[in-house]
């Protein structure tokens, strides 16, 4: 059974803020982070994600509950303690990279050793060390101005790791990067860790990023937990609508249940060929994803290609369905034409409730803050 | 008959020749993407188009009209072109409402202002703005201020749009939603638009032509997007959309064989006869058409294998070389998943050949 | 095509030479910067460099060898090494305080840092001298008579005493870029170093403190060149001891050649020297601000933390604020106090006090010509420099024609050249050398304004039309208008807002300027600062005090118009 390592409890943090009244960032967090994983904590702005890690880190104090690092308190409202950031023993790589511009890469590097007093023939080796696991040896002279964002990246990296710490936090490590950059350093974090062995806990609004790289992902909405599972578990079994679109492209179709047929709004006379719930309602929302629908099947809805378009990897097509469209991927190799008719057969639908939307409203209204 | 003519169009920036001898044409009521990578000269023609550069030689057209011609000494002032254009910073302008940005093209004309009223009305209703019509810039998200920018190229022309990269600073979420919208009101309006980017996925949603240009300032390829993807016209065009995996075959004895550095193994598909010179020969294969077949010869080792939601992404190494596989989540449901380490066939479907581009030592 | 409503010609328009709007703006911007800047430069150079037509280096070396200029050569450079070493000091710890701590009264400390702006630095002279002056100083006569001392304890009329009023004006230099610095830091950087194990104390010692080092140079050498160029608190308090330094020397030699040719030639002289000295820390400032500050502001907004003080909080609250008091508000304090009293030297008790020496001032004929003089010179100089100013920043960035540099070279010259400089070289200029005679009117001290704020206003105008991207007139000009209908319908609204506060940046301190007027006036043109200057000249202490209640009264009256004007401007 792997160890606990990081771990909040009814954790909440409140915020008063003067133009947009009280608001509650964080809202009674609990969750456990095991040895050695790779934890991400994913979700709009606003959601509360980067609270959250600040609160782990100790820039930000917590309005209730618990925080716990290996075991040991660092954050308690109960017992009123609160250790400070320099004392909590990890290591973090911010959004921007925070490389201190007027020092040198292994000034950079070495300072967290410094601090520690470590002696200098120890600081030299350790440095090196770092830097060799961050592909930057031969940098140690260069300034942060003179490197490319993504040699910046691994400076902010290489200072994280030089301390060993057990938990490393990262806060939208990678979107600051470009694309094919980002790819890299996804799989040198990865390679990272699995050599050295910390935990990893980041922040990101990416969901693609967040699923490359994690263990297991938290999603959060508005302040609150929403799920917390695999990648493909969050993927395939979205707990609700929100996660459902935040994690990949959804389309949600509103279809009647009737008799035990299920028909899309629009059309009456013909069911769709899906099962309906346990538990259906009359009203319900059918989530799918475009690459989850099959049309080369035997069975299926009877609907035209409206339009299809050559993506790189795959045909998109826009198929009819009641009043509503389906937007569906398919491999190059299975080609319709415009106008063809074909049938449409969704694989392992998600079933949500019917619901008035405003949450979209609050969302952005955290945005701002 | 094209609507829209660009021919033998040079340009250059002091030393640096960015067109030379460019010819394009544009068919009315249809979407034109124009895409090349960063610097290739997109956006110079474009403002050639505006009159807001001059061409050292040759003639554009626009209908019936010559606007530029080099050869007949005439270049008609920017105000009197009348093709409307969505940059990429939007410029609406920050100390005019929604409605006189808008206005601003029908006052220069010299409407009325009950006539002004009407269109300004209508084009917001068309672009979902109405509710904007007095709001200052400032008051609007980068999404609102893009509409606003449309609306107002449309009051300049809505015969013929210029749009320059005009989505590339919204978010992703929003980006979609702005193709679908432009595409939308193409359609109903019957628009020209002449659309630039460098993003593949905007071009290939949004055109019913696409222009690839290349880093020099060439024309390569105008086509549907189907061509684009299907029939590649050459290693550019095919190495510039998408990701692509790069083998080289060598010819051993009287035929070829894949060389992955620590063996070479037969190459068990036809190739081309034109290139079958003696030369080594550059296979390029999508990662989506790469798929798993144990009975394959060919045989590699997963070493990563990283979920991405709609599809697994396989980094397989095949001797010295490592290539990206792609598998559906439903194909990859139905052909079991693959872990990591483990030995694998691999079939390439759809490859493209072309001559090699370094000519390597070989035993 | 679009048809529009004028007649347009037709559309197959053969390209001829047409005389365009660029060519008339590119020539006005290089005719009026050659009246206004070239020519003056020019007549210093050759009048101190030629005599009777031939090279000759007499004069320099007669000049540059004399005791006198030697002395005030080195005053110069002493009192603004000193101002700037202390100014930054000052200037540092308020920004610490104020932009990293939790001290209170913030609000109210920056309030008071906006004061010195406001007011000249010579009426502040003039307070202290009031105050300190060696022999009847109201401060030192009470300190003696309290502690029964024979002498005075301290002497404002003295290097020291120069220094202390001229650092109580310039240290907001350093507090403005010093806290805008801080402010606007990324705060992760700091962050980054906490996480790393640095406690508070060694996060400022090795993080904060360095960064901002190019924040503290900035103003540190603004600081520097404008104490070298000062000539009012000098002025004030150097002449009665025959402390010189060079501004203050070349006003000496002309005044007292009564404006004779032989005088100005040596003004010119003297000119070059002050010039070469400022020269060399222009290069200074030039080097260090080139060798780069470092990119430390943040993208997303995020508040820095605050240091909490704890218990040093109010200590250090009171200690600031006193300070802040009597750097700032005092001296006006004292202005105001001494204007009221009958007669100088007299205790200020509500019984000396009388409303007389307003009477006297206003009752002469000087007082209100010199105010109306002020006021119609600071607002021309503010129209036509801002005017010239955003028309060259125009031609230079928009247009870029050839010479371009050049001409960017002639507007920013005057900011290297000291005000009494740019005096001399008006004279020389303009009073009839060259066939236009132009002295003892007020043409000549409004030309010298306007060269004087010129690069001012340039700099204004073009960080305004920085922010006019390129395609915000293209965008216009495909929506149909020309070029001139782009200049006015797009372009000039949008830096209108930059040019009104332009303007009233130049009017102000023209208002209440002296350094350049104390050369050009005559009977009739005097300014307000050189009417208080002159009162104070002729002994007239409390009238001298009683007008600079009035200029005081009157500066805060334009302020706060101009405040609440900025408030409600539409925001661009």
């Amino acid at each position: 059974m792997a160890q606990v390592q990081v771990e909040l409890r009814n954790v909440t943090k409140r915020f008063h803020t003067k133009t947009l009244g009280d608001i509650v960032a964080v809202d009674n967090f609990n969750f456990e982070v095991y040895e050695g994983e790779c934890f991400s904590i994913l979700g709009p702005s606003g959601c509360g994600k980067t609270t959250c890690l600040r609160m782990i880190a100790g820039f930000e104090d917590l309005t209730e509950g618990e925080i716990y690092l290996s075991g040991r308190p660092v954050s308690s409202s109960r017992a009123h303690i609160y250790v400070p950031p320099e004392e909590r023993d990890l290591g973090m790589v911010f959004q921007a990279f925070a490389v201190w511009p007027h020092m040198n890469v292994f000034e950079n590097v070495a300072f967290p050793l410094r601090i520690r007093k470590v002696p200098k023939a120890e600081i030299e080796q350790r440095v090196k060390a770092a830097l060799h696991h961050t592909s930057l040896t031969g940098l140690e002279n260069a300034y942060p101005s003179d490197l490319s964002g993504g040699q910046q990246q691994r400076i902010a990296l290489a200072r994280a790791i030089v301390t060993n710490p057990k938990v490393m936090l990262l806060d939208e490590p990678l979107s600051n990067l470009d694309p094919h950059l980002r790819e890299t350093m996804r799989f040198e974090l990865k390679e990272l860790q699995q050599k050295f062995g910390f935990t990893i806990i980041f922040v990101t609004h990416d969901q693609s990023e967040a699923m490359a790289l994690s263990d297991r992902m938290l999603v959060a909405d508005m302040g609150k937990i929403m799920q917390i599972d695999t990648p493909e578990n969050l993927y395939n079994k979205p707990v609700n609508r929100f996660v459902h679109s935040f994690l990949g492209e959804s389309t949600f179709l509103k279809v009647i249940i009737r008799d035990g047929k299920v028909y899309a709004e629009g059309d009456l006379e013909h069911p769709l060929a899906v099962t309906p719930p346990p538990n259906a309602e009359p009203e319900m929302i059918l989530a799918t994803r475009p690459n989850q629908i099959q049309l080369t099947g035997e069975e299926g809805y009877e609907t035209k290609i409206q339009t299809r378009i050559f993506l790189t990897d795959r045909t998109e097509y826009v198929v009819p369905v009641g009043n509503q469209f389906l937007k569906v991927q398919t491999p190059h190799r299975i080609t319709f034409r415009e106008g063809d008719p074909c049938k449409v057969q969704i694989i392992d639908p998600m079933w949500y409730p019917v619901e008035d939307d405003d949450a979209e409203k609050e969302r952005q209204r955290r945005q701002l803050i | 008959m094209p609507y829209v003519r660009f021919e033998n169009i040079s340009f250059a920036y002091g030393e640096k020749q960015v067109l030379k001898n460019f010819s394009l044409s544009l068919e009315k009521n249809e979407i034109m993407c124009l895409v090349g990578p960063s610097g290739c000269g997109k956006t110079t023609l474009v403002r050639c188009l505006l009159g807001l550069n001059r061409p050292a030689e040759g003639e554009i057209f626009v209908g019936d009209t010559c606007v530029f011609s080099s050869k007949r000494r005439i270049n008609v002032p920017p105000e009197r072109r009348g093709i409307g254009i969505v940059f990429q910073d939007y410029a609406v302008w920050p100390h005019l409402t929604v409605k006189e940005n808008i206005a601003y093209p029908l006052r220069k004309r010299g409407l009325s202002k009950d006539e002004i009223q009407r269109r300004v009305e209508s084009v917001l209703e068309l672009v979902s703005m109405r509710d904007y019509i007095n709001h200052l810039p400032n008051q609007l998200s980068g999404g609102q201020q893009q509409r606003v920018a449309i609306a107002r190229a449309l009051m300049t022309s809505d015969d013929l749009i210029v749009m320059d990269e005009p989505i590339t600073n919204l978010d992703a979420k929003l980006r979609e939603q702005m193709l679908f919208e432009i595409r939308q009101l193409q359609r109903n309006l019957g628009t020209t638009i002449f659309y630039i980017t460098h993003d593949q996925k905007a071009a290939l949603h949004l055109g019913d032509q696409i222009a690839i240009m290349d880093p020099h300032g060439g024309l390569v390829q105008v086509g549907s997007d189907e061509d684009f993807i299907l029939r590649p016209k050459n290693r550019f065009v095919f190495e510039f959309i998408g990701v692509t995996n790069f083998l080289t075959l060598k010819p051993v004895n009287s035929s070829y064989s894949l060389d992955v550095g620590s063996q070479l193994i037969p190459w068990p598909e036809k190739l081309p006869d034109v290139l079958k010179n003696g030369r080594a020969i550059d296979v390029g294969v999508r990662p989506n058409d790469i798929v798993f077949d144990a009975s394959s010869p060919i045989r590699g080792i997963v070493r990563r294998s990283v979920f991405l939601g709609s599809e697994y992404e396989y980094f397989v190494q095949l001797g010295d070389k490592e290539l990206r596989v792609q598998l559906g989540t439903l194909e990859a449901a139905q052909s079991g998943h693959v872990k990591e380490g483990s030995e694998v066939g691999l079939r390439f479907l759809n490859p493209h050949y072309y001559e090699a581009v370094r000519e390597e030592a070989w035993k | 095509m679009i048809k529009l409503r004028r007649k347009t010609t037709d559309l197959a328009a053969v390209e001829g030479r047409r005389i365009s709007l660029d060519g008339i703006m590119t020539a006005l911007a290089f005719a009026l910067l050659l009246v206004v800047v070239v020519i003056p430069i020019s007549m210093i150079v050759y009048h101190a460099f030629l005599y009777k037509g031939k090279f000759s280096l007499d004069l320099i070396i007669d000049q540059f060898t004399r005791d006198t200029t030697i002395s005030a050569m080195w005053n110069t450079i002493k009192i603004a090494v000193l101002v700037t070493v202390f100014g930054t000091i000052v200037g540092v710890f308020y920004a610490w305080l104020l932009g990293r701590t939790n001290i209170p009264g913030k609000k109210l400390m920056r309030f008071l840092f906006t004061i010195p702006y406001m007011f000249p630095p010579f009426l502040g002279a003039m307070a202290w001298d009031l105050l300190l002056n060696g022999r009847a100083g109201y401060l030192n006569r009470w300190l003696m008579k309290t502690f029964g001392l024979k002498s005075a304890p301290l002497n404002i009329n003295s290097i020291w005493g120069i220094v202390f009023v001229e650092l109580s004006y310039y240290f907001p230099f350093v507090f403005m870029q010093v806290v805008s610095a801080l402010e606007r830091m990324d705060p992760t950087l700091e962050e980054s170093a906490r996480i790393a194990g640095a406690r508070q104390g060694t996060v400022i010692r090795k993080i904060t403190l360095p960064l901002v080092t190019p924040a503290i140079s900035a103003g540190a050498l603004l600081i520097l060149i404008s104490s070298l160029a000062h000539f009012g608190v000098p002025a004030i308090l150097g002449f009665a001891q025959g402390i010189f330094t060079l501004p203050t020397r070349i006003y000496a030699v002309i005044a007292r050649s009564g404006g004779s040719f032989e005088g100005i030639r040596q003004g010119a002289a003297l000119s070059i020297l002050l010039v070469l000295v400022v020269s060399i820390a222009l290069w200074i400032q030039r080097r260090v601000l080139s060798s780069g500050g470092y990119d430390i502001i943040k993208g997303k907004s995020m508040r820095p933390t605050l240091i909490n003080l704890r218990g040093a909080r109010i200590p250090l609250f009171i200690l600031a604020l006193t300070n802040l008091v009597v750097i700032v508000l005092v001296p006006l304090i004292m202005i105001f106090l001494v204007g009221l009293v009958r007669a100088y030297g007299l205790p200020l008790v509500p019984a000396n006090f009388t409303l007389a020496n307003y009477k006297r001032i206003f009752a002469a004929s000087g007082t209100i010509e010199s105010i109306k003089n002020s006021l119609i010179l600071s607002i021309s100089a503010g129209v036509i420099s801002m005017l010239l100013g955003t028309l060259v920043a125009y031609v230079v960035q928009k247009i870029k024609p050839k010479g371009t540099a050049l001409l960017e070279i002639m507007s920013v010259l005057p900011y290297s050249i000291p005000g009494m400089v740019l005096a001399v070289g008006v004279i020389l200029a303009w009073s009839g050398s060259l066939g236009i005679n132009l002295y003892n009117t007020l043409w000549i001290i409004l030309i010298a304004y306007v060269a004087r704020y010129l690069s001012f206003s340039m700099k204004t105008s073009s960080a305004a039309l920085l922010q006019v991207h390129p395609s915000l007139e293209e965008a216009a000009r495909t929506c149909g208008a020309t070029h001139t209908e782009t200049l006015r319908d797009i372009t000039l609204p949008l830096i209108r807002p930059a040019m009104i506060s332009g303007f009233f940046l130049i009017f102000l301190p023209a208002m209440r300027e002296v350094t350049t007027s104390v050369l050009l006036y005559g009977p009739y043109t005097r300014t307000l600062g050189v009417q208080i200057y002159a009162l104070r000249d002729a002994g007239m202490m409390p009238q001298a005090s009683a007008l600079g209640s009035v200029a005081i009264v009157l500066i805060i009256v334009i302020n706060s118009i101009v405040n609440a004007l900025n408030k409600d401007r539409r925001g661009v």
